[in-house]
């Protein structure tokens, strides 16, 4: 992906919180592209930034949150540099958003097609017949049977899964560059989930959209994203094409992520498992985050923050296997 | 219903013999009234609403075996967990540990003895342990009510799930999801059970620490020869973790196979839709139509087979008639389709 296609390019990104007790950093120097029509997956456990670096592209930080320091470039605008006002004209506009929960993103006193042509009319100059008509298109197009009546139902009459459907049509209906899908299907069962995935893999193809998809499901991830961002105590570990990440993980940290996944595991095997668990963040270990818990670890990986990700040597932030990379080519 | 697997009913014996099933559950059903409250029915005229959680299932579980219910939500598979650990009574049927049946067994000293060979574990591991309670105390609680003795004390019991004897002085609050949900199963083993139930144990948890508790869980089972009735909505832990599956579907199970059958030949349509639609890792950009539509609404299921508004093989048949469960050597199955060859 060059720089030229990106939809949304940021560049070292820091997220800071000052506490009593000194200064937490949730994001701690994180870059990345999307393209255009292109779904990069992010994929950590809890606790690993993963929600955090969404809020801080659509600039949903409550104070003292804030970015430290880094860009975020969507299109031609700096998102890191508006002021809430300026941001507040690019959420929904410019970026859609898609959370985990679809009761909460969805006022319950409000009939569904009101809420539509509501965020239509915010964000477009358009008629309220117009805003009326595409609503329904809005509404059919992310396969609701019955859409003309479903337009004036409330959010309750909905299921789970229509109602992520009509959330999805709500983040879509301005037509954004980037849509932020926060954990869309885990509050769903495995067969709405399907339908949800696929669906918003199909939008966001059709229209060119970018997509952020933040999950913990590395199975998710397999199935819908085309590059995938893993991230570990809010520092990138690896980033690459999504074949490679889950099919070859380079990164100690993916690797243990990939064998401890039922899925993956053949039938009567033992898990592997990674020992330990995620710092918290005010006790992220020195040098690399991922030293203590990682098999390759040396003396190098105490002392050194983990090495920046480069093309030129390879797609994970990991000393041990920057270095493999290197006597490769030299070999 | 497959009598042939249910023990009678009126034999309970002192010891029961290692070959017959440690738990038997015979056609159990479980309806919960979700009316409104009568006076809104007078004035509105609607007529009550009987939710049908539970119906008509029948398992049975070997002694030191996993025994694994897959579904959906709203497919009852918690509702059985609870009646089997007697939380909940049953509307009908019932449920035998070691030849006792929990609800009706006239003694009580059976029945006590009974029901201190049953523990659980369930899902949220925030929720289930006091937060005023010191975790030796919260391990040793069970116990304690029994009046059995620990061996070696709440320390051992934490020791054993991979813990720090030193641990029993803290709080709740000082662990993480994980090692919680390990004091968990260190609570439910401290009563020396023979048979748990686990609720979702580990759908709370991330990837890396699901796979230590997996482990650990399977290890303990193992080791002290327990008998787990499994509950889980994720395919890929039941596989992992049971002998034999049930699949569940609006209550009532559609499928029952040994693991490895189960996965390699699916025999029930919403089985096959079930092991398609689950996410696989080695699928990149996957391209394989959905699933078609959603659960139908339990308290008003669909006639026939409840499955067959989403069935592609669904015919006249299904819509009309309920589909028996079948019987044979690769395990039970109730539906139309199979039992016509159509499948």
């Amino acid at each position: 992906m060059t720089t030229k296609q990106a939809v949304l390019q940021v560049r070292d990104l820091v997220v800071e919180i000052p506490t009593r007790r000194g200064v937490l950093r949730p994001v701690d120097g994180v870059s990345f592209d999307i393209g255009a029509g292109e779904v990069l997956g992010v994929v950590g456990e809890s606790g690993a930034g993963k929600s955090m670096m969404g809020s801080a592209v659509i600039g949903l930080f409550d104070p003292p949150t804030h970015i430290a320091s880094g860009q975020i470039r969507l299109a031609n605008h700096r998102l890191d540099l508006m002021r809430p006002y300026q941001l507040r004209a690019i959420r929904g506009r410019e970026i859609g958003m898609v959370f985990q929960d679809p009761l909460t993103s969805l006022n319950p006193l409000i009939r569904i097609g009101d809420q539509l042509v509501e965020t239509i009319r915010t964000n477009l100059a358009v008629s309220r017949r117009e805003a009326r008509d595409r609503a329904l298109a809005a509404l059919e197009e992310v396969g609701i049977p019955a859409a003309a009546q479903r337009l004036r139902s409330y959010p309750h009459e909905f299921s789970g899964g229509m109602r992520q459907r009509v959330v999805i049509a709500l983040a879509l209906c301005a037509e954004p560059k980037l849509v932020i899908a926060d954990e869309p299907t885990t509050a769903l069962d495995v067969s709405v989930q399907a339908q949800i995935i696929a669906l918003l893999k199909r939008l966001c193809r059709e229209r060119g959209t970018a997509v952020m998809l933040i999950t913990h499901d590395m199975g998710v991830i397999a199935e819908a994203a085309d590059r995938v961002a893993v991230l570990y105590a809010g520092r990138l570990a690896e980033i690459g094409d999504v074949a490679d990440v889950v099919g070859k993980p380079m990164h100690p940290y993916t690797e243990g992520l990939m064998a401890s996944t039922p899925m993956a595991t053949p039938t009567g095997q033992r898990l592997a498992q990674i020992p330990g668990a995620m710092p918290r963040l005010d006790a992220i270990p020195p040098g690399c985050a991922f030293h203590p818990r990682c098999p390759y670890a040396e003396a190098g990986c105490l002392l050194d923050p983990a090495p920046g990700i480069d093309a030129a040597e390879g797609r994970a932030a990991c000393w041990v296997r920057g270095r493999e990379r290197r006597m490769e080519r030299i070999s | 219903m497959s009598q042939t697997m249910v023990q009678p009913a009126e034999t309970p014996t002192e010891e029961p013999d290692a070959s017959a099933p440690l738990v038997v559950v015979d056609d159990l059903v479980r309806r919960f009234d979700v009316s409104r409250p009568w006076l809104n029915r007078l004035f509105d005229g609607s007529p009550r609403a009987i939710l049908t959680a539970v119906d008509d299932v029948s398992f049975s579980i070997p002694d030191r075996g996993v025994y694994a219910l897959v579904g959906e939500s709203g497919s009852g598979k918690s509702t059985i967990g609870k009646i089997a650990v007697g939380l909940l009574k049953p509307s009908g049927g019932s449920v035998q540990i070691g030849g006792v049946d929990l609800f009706r067994e006239r003694s009580t000293r059976k029945r006590r003895r009974a029901r201190a060979d049953i523990q659980m574990v369930f899902q949220d591991p925030y929720a289930s342990l006091n937060p005023r309670w010191r975790v030796g105390d919260i391990v040793a609680e069970p116990a304690r009510a029994l009046e059995r003795p620990i061996e070696g004390g709440p320390g051992a019991l934490l020791e054993q799930v991979g813990l720090s004897a030193r641990d029993t002085e803290k709080f709740p609050h000082e662990f993480s999801g994980g090692q919680r949900q390990r004091i968990c199963v260190a609570r439910a083993l401290a009563s020396k059970p023979k048979f748990i139930v686990c609720d979702e144990p580990t759908s709370a948890l991330d990837v890396s620490v699901q796979a230590q508790v997996l482990n650990l869980m399977r290890d303990l089972q193992r080791d002290l020869g327990l008998t787990y009735l499994f509950i889980s909505h994720d395919l890929s832990v039941v596989r992992y973790m049971a002998d034999t599956i049930g699949v569940l579907y609006l209550g009532g199970l559609v499928e029952e196979a040994p693991r490895d059958t189960l996965f390699s030949k699916p025999r029930h349509p919403y089985t096959r839709m079930l092991l398609d639609a689950a996410p696989r890792i080695d699928a990149f950009g996957r391209e394989v139509p959905p699933p078609q539509g959603e659960i139908p609404d339990p308290i008003n299921p669909p006639t026939g087979c409840v499955f067959h508004p989403r069935c592609p093989l669904a015919n006249d048949r299904c819509r009309a008639e309920k589909p028996q469960m079948l019987t044979d050597e690769a395990g039970r199955v109730a539906c139309h389709a199979v039992e016509d060859g159509r499948g």
